[in-house]
């Protein structure tokens, strides 16, 4: 047996169709390395090289990923729950029962939507009070702390939206509730009241309004600004991470150093 | 002196490019405030298909002396008092909840934040900032207790059959 797996996948690599897809060809080099993250679409929007230690779980956690992989699971199980659902006031009720009782792996998919989204809002907190308490919204990382609170209320808005769809008594209340607290902005209170519901209460227009916001607009912003936050990781020197040196060491080294320059 | 002929075309505070500029720069802030006004036109409804906001709460001699009797569908009271009868909204002022009336407590109460009322609207405690409305109270020709939900009235207003 001359060949092994490895052999063929690297004839693989090696075909003209596979060149033409990827690029940055075989081999493992650096360069080679740092082409195959360069020159992805998806990855490119990371940096080529990052340090071990901002990677290892003490610098992040992992909040920052883990809250990405919640919302990967919230698309993938959001859209076969659209297969299913009719954002009307006769049907949407009775299709929510009929996820969890009659559609297959139904019951699984609306769960897995619905845990992974209280996930996601108490990852997205726990991710910026890590940010913050670590110091890693200062400069020059001071933007992407701005896109992060952007984020964090698009959030929020995504879980608000999604409270509605099942067309329960409890959805009900709770957009009765958070649209009457919209009611209190000065002077135009009532206006957005009115432009958010559809109507003066809530009714089929609101339903629909907040199924398209859910299921197509607020997801749409997230992704444009989840994609400027990773942007701005690597344009902004990388994960913010301690100095390998302990920082005592490094503020008495420091007037040396002046004095030395000098 | 040709360096100054060379230079005069310059300090034009308002050349050709300049003109065009402040042209196209002034038609796309029209547009985009046209923009604007046409997004909040089409997202205000013209037509809404909510209920009337006139209820008919049938014959007046279906409610007895010093009953209470919420409607939930319409949320509001139909109070037979000594007076006479009288409509209260059923929906909290403070964030718009459906408020219950406790009989073993002569009260009217608020399940979502606790706000808590007196019988003919007044607010005992809680968070809710104004008392529950009075509603326009009348007689159909029908001899039916006619409640307009959109028209608050003054408490204290009874109507008498």
């Amino acid at each position: 047996m001359a060949k092994t797996v490895t052999n063929y996948f690297e004839e693989l690599r090696g075909t003209r169709v596979w060149r033409s897809v990827f690029r940055g060809g075989t081999g493992s080099s650096t360069l080679r390395r740092a082409l195959a993250i360069q020159q992805n679409v998806f990855l490119h929007l990371f940096s080529t090289k990052v340090r071990t230690r901002m990677l290892s779980f003490s610098t992040t956690w992992y909040l920052g990923t883990l809250t990405l992989g919640t919302f990967l699971i919230l698309v993938a199980t959001g859209i076969p729950l659209m297969f299913y659902y009719h954002p009307s006031v006769p049907q949407a009720y009775a299709d929510t029962k009929d996820v969890q009782f009659v559609v297959s792996s139904g019951l699984f998919l609306r769960n897995l939507h619905r845990w992974s989204a209280h996930a996601m809002v108490f990852l997205v907190f726990a991710h910026m009070f890590k940010v913050f308490y670590r110091g890693a919204y200062r400069p020059p990382r001071e933007f992407n702390w701005v896109i992060g609170v952007i984020l964090l209320l698009v959030t929020l808005l995504l879980s608000y939206t999604g409270y509605l769809l099942p067309w329960d008594q409890l959805a009900f209340w709770a957009i009765t509730v958070g649209s009457n607290i919209a009611s209190a902005v000065p002077v135009m209170g009532n206006k957005v009241h009115f432009l958010m519901l559809g109507g003066n209460m809530v009714n089929a227009n609101a339903l629909l309004r907040f199924y398209v916001l859910h299921c197509m607009i607020l997801p749409l912003v997230a992704m444009l600004f989840v994609a400027v936050h990773f942007w701005r990781i690597r344009k902004d020197g990388g994960l913010y991470a301690h100095q390998s040196e302990p920082r005592t060491v490094a503020a008495q080294s420091v007037p040396a150093a002046a004095k030395g320059a000098q | 002196m040709p360096e100054e002929k060379q230079i005069a075309p310059q300090d034009k505070e308002f050349d050709r490019r300049a003109f065009f500029v402040k042209l196209g720069l002034g038609s796309l802030s029209i547009a985009a405030a046209g923009t604007v006004a046409f997004a909040y036109q089409f997202l205000s409804p013209n037509i809404l298909y909510e209920p009337s906001p006139i209820v008919n709460a049938g014959k007046p001699e279906n409610y007895a002396v010093n009953s209470v009797t919420l409607d939930v569908n319409s949320g509001i009271y139909l109070i037979h008092a000594q007076e006479g009868f009288f409509a209260l909204s059923a929906i909290c002022t403070h964030l718009g909840c459906m408020t219950a009336w406790k009989p073993e407590l002569g009260i009217i109460a608020c399940p979502c934040h606790g706000s808590k009322f007196k019988r003919d609207g007044e607010k005992i405690e809680g968070p809710a900032p104004k008392p529950l409305p009075w509603l326009q109270t009348s007689i159909s020709d029908e001899g039916d207790l006619m409640v307009d939900r959109s028209v608050t009235i003054r408490p204290m207003q009874f109507v008498r059959v």
